[in-house]
């Protein structure tokens, strides 16, 4: 289907599903039960998970198959916010222009970066970008003021031009459909959200993993992996490397512009914050947790760190007191204590925890583990079928 | 004229003379041989044909083209292909993909955007690599991830990738180095086939004189970075000079 062959396809078929049935999928607990704050089904957390997903996916593709780790990736996330903010400020809140304009802003800025910064690869490719991103955060504050509206962050006010806006909606639309705008189900005692705005990142999303997907199976995919493996033989075989690397981080930079501009669809609103180093960091994490070079790692990656921001970090002691007020006081006490560190505030500890426990036993992410996972439960399978070998995916 | 020709080439590493005043000329279709004790500057002068090294001066013609100044892939489409002393691959690749480069190389030239392409649907591709494959005994191996060879198959696979982009020269640095015998000989007779079905030039530089004098029709004896002598296999091996610099070391 569509040029791919039969295992991809059932791969691209079962993202499809999990993606488009997230909203029911991700609200596992009844809305008024004790497990509720579990649930990830709301459209905010569902967008950002497809959302950095879309990060995740672009960044990996740089990451994951040419080996340049670019800690500058925030940058793109943030120019395509606020370019798609301006699109807001200066046509009307139709999401299309936006997401047109801040892949195309970010796909020539990544040109501009990538251009310098491939000349070196490594480390010093690393320090390359992490500096141009530090350079683009602190003139947001500064010199680009006027572009960027400083701390205050970019926002659309009723006094902007907005030369198309007519009669149409005050907040972000698709044609006319709002993305705030979401169908309600009520079910037993189950409450599922299905949302524009999740929909359209959702679609968005699927589209940016096709197109990945492709890319992995292509021969410019099998150049880039070569470019990691080793980068004096493909010199030596005839290929030039520097427009392939070029192409990867261009690729990856719109990816970023891509997200970057959803993310002020859902919410008109830009800020430098979205572009400084830990955000870049973040993009790093996600990919590398989930699994580097692998289709789906990425994925897997930001829903994990944004579950965790989201949901572990609502957890509080006073949460934890309700589940433990079964044990004796005193004991109570301690555990609620411990566990406390480790949720709320704390969460970046268990979030540092895991990534290191990953970095080590699992170095191939999340994705690693949960292979090695299927192929211990079909080894102890009785009828003795013989495990496959699936390739990473 | 040969197809190759070197000329007053001089190269040195701080106060090393690596390389002084070297003259050779290497006929089109012939294998040569540059043989020379352990630091005479053989792979140093490998280095300045292949663009990884530029000479301090002299000029390095192939095909009426100089080579100097210009990127190891640019050289690499001109028709020069190198085997590594220590083996060069994409050891986190398979064996197939490893082949399948230079072939996508050799259409696609030093770039192309072929990102909607599926590397499944390239028939023309697929087949060259796996004819390549099978020239070289390892087409059952294709699906091994080329780290996991062992050194002599290594070697087998460098070679085949070089062999299948066609090359007009091909630049051997110690082909058989680490092989054992049989894989020697199977190197030696996949050579000569090679040599007997298309229009190829080789420069080899081999320490093996079994390997040297199974396959040469030239031979240059390079010592401290100069050329001591150039003649025939059977002049060589007689030659006094040579076996002053030379073969008094090794087995002949
Ligand atoms: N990049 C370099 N920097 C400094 N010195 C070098 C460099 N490359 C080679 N040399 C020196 O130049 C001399 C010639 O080295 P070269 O590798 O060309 O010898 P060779 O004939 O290939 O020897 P072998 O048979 O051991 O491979 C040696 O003394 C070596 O140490
Ligand atoms: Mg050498």
């Amino acid at each position: 289907m569509l040029g791919l062959n039969r295992k991809d396809t059932i791969l691209m078929l079962i993202v499809i599903a999990l993606t488009l049935g997230a909203p029911v999928l991700l609200n596992p607990f009844p809305a008024d039960s004790a497990m509720a704050q579990f649930n990830a089904g709301y459209p905010d957390l569902m967008q950002r998970f497809v959302i950095f997903g879309i990060l995740a996916i672009g960044f990996n593709i740089l990451f994951g198959l040419t080996g340049y780790l670019s800690f500058g990736h925030a940058a793109f996330l943030g120019v395509g916010s606020y370019a798609a903010v301006w699109m807001f400020k200066l046509l009307s809140m139709n999401v299309v222009p936006a997401l047109v304009l801040s892949v195309v802003v970010a796909g020539l800025f990544s040109v501009l970066i990538g251009y310098v910064s491939l000349r070196r690869s490594g480390i010093y490719f690393s320090i390359l970008t992490l500096a141009f991103a530090q350079m683009s955060y602190n003139m947001a504050y500064s010199v680009l003021t006027p572009i960027t509206n400083g701390e205050t962050g970019l926002q659309v006010y009723s006094n902007d031009p907005q030369y198309l806006l007519g009669n149409g909606p005050q907040v972000t639309h698709l044609f006319g459909l709002e993305m705030r705008a979401k169908a309600v189900v009520e079910m037993g005692g189950w409450t599922f959200d299905f949302s524009v705005g999740y929909y359209l990142a959702a679609i968005m999303m699927l589209a940016a993993f096709y197109l990945s997907l492709r890319i992995f199976r292509s021969p410019f995919g099998m150049m880039l992996r070569a470019v990691k493996s080793n980068q004096n033989r493909l010199n030596y075989t005839g290929i030039n490397s520097r427009p392939y690397t070029l192409a990867a981080f261009v690729i990856s930079g719109m990816y970023a512009g891509l997200a970057g501009g959803l993310l002020a669809s859902m919410d008109p609103l830009a800020g430098a914050e979205r572009m400084q180093w830990t955000a870049s960091g973040e993009i790093v994490l996600m990919t590398i947790l989930g699994g580097a070079g692998t289709l789906i790692g990425p994925v897997v990656g930001a829903v994990f760190i944004k579950y965790f921001e989201n949901i572990f970090s609502k957890i509080n002691e006073h949460v934890l007191h309700g589940w433990f007020g079964w044990l004796p006081d005193g004991v109570e006490d301690v555990v609620t204590w411990i566990l406390a560190r480790f949720v709320g505030e704390g969460w970046h500890l268990t979030l540092g925890l895991l990534f290191m426990l990953v970095v080590i036993f699992l170095p191939g992410g999340l994705v690693e583990g949960g292979q090695k996972l299927a192929r211990l439960l079909r080894r102890s399978r009785p009828d003795g079928t013989t495990p496959s070998n699936t390739p990473a995916e | 004229m040969g197809i190759l020709e070197i000329k007053g080439v001089n190269k040195r590493f701080g106060g090393l003379q690596a390389l002084g005043n070297v003259n050779l000329s290497v006929e089109e279709n012939t294998v040569h041989a540059i043989i020379g004790p352990n630091g005479a500057g053989k792979s140093t002068l490998l280095n300045c044909l292949v663009g990884k090294l530029i000479p301090d001066s002299g000029s390095v013609m192939f095909a009426g083209q100089s080579v100097l100044g210009r990127h190891p892939h640019e050289i690499n489409q001109m028709g020069i292909s190198r085997v590594f002393q220590t083996p060069e691959i994409f050891k986190d690749l398979s064996v197939f993909e490893n082949v399948l480069i230079p072939c996508f190389a050799k259409r696609d030239g030093a770039f192309r955007m072929h990102a909607f392409e599926t590397i499944e649907h390239e028939r023309d591709i697929i087949e060259q690599a796996e004819a390549i494959l099978a020239d070289v005994n390892m087409l059952e191996k294709r699906d091994m991830i080329a780290s996991s060879l062992s050194r002599g198959d290594k070697r087998r696979l460098e070679m085949a990738m070089c062999l299948v982009q066609e090359p007009r020269l091909l630049l051997l640095d110690e082909p058989t180095a680490g092989m054992a015998r049989a894989d020697t000989n199977n190197t030696i007779d996949l050579l000569k086939q090679i040599k007997a079905k298309r229009n190829i030039t080789m420069a080899i530089i081999e320490h093996d004189m079994h390997v040297v004098f199974s396959l040469a029709e030239r031979i240059t004896v390079l010592a401290q970075g100069t050329p001591l002598v150039e003649d025939t296999p059977e002049n060589i091996k007689g030659h006094p000079k040579v076996r002053e610099a030379y073969l008094g070391e090794a087995q002949v």
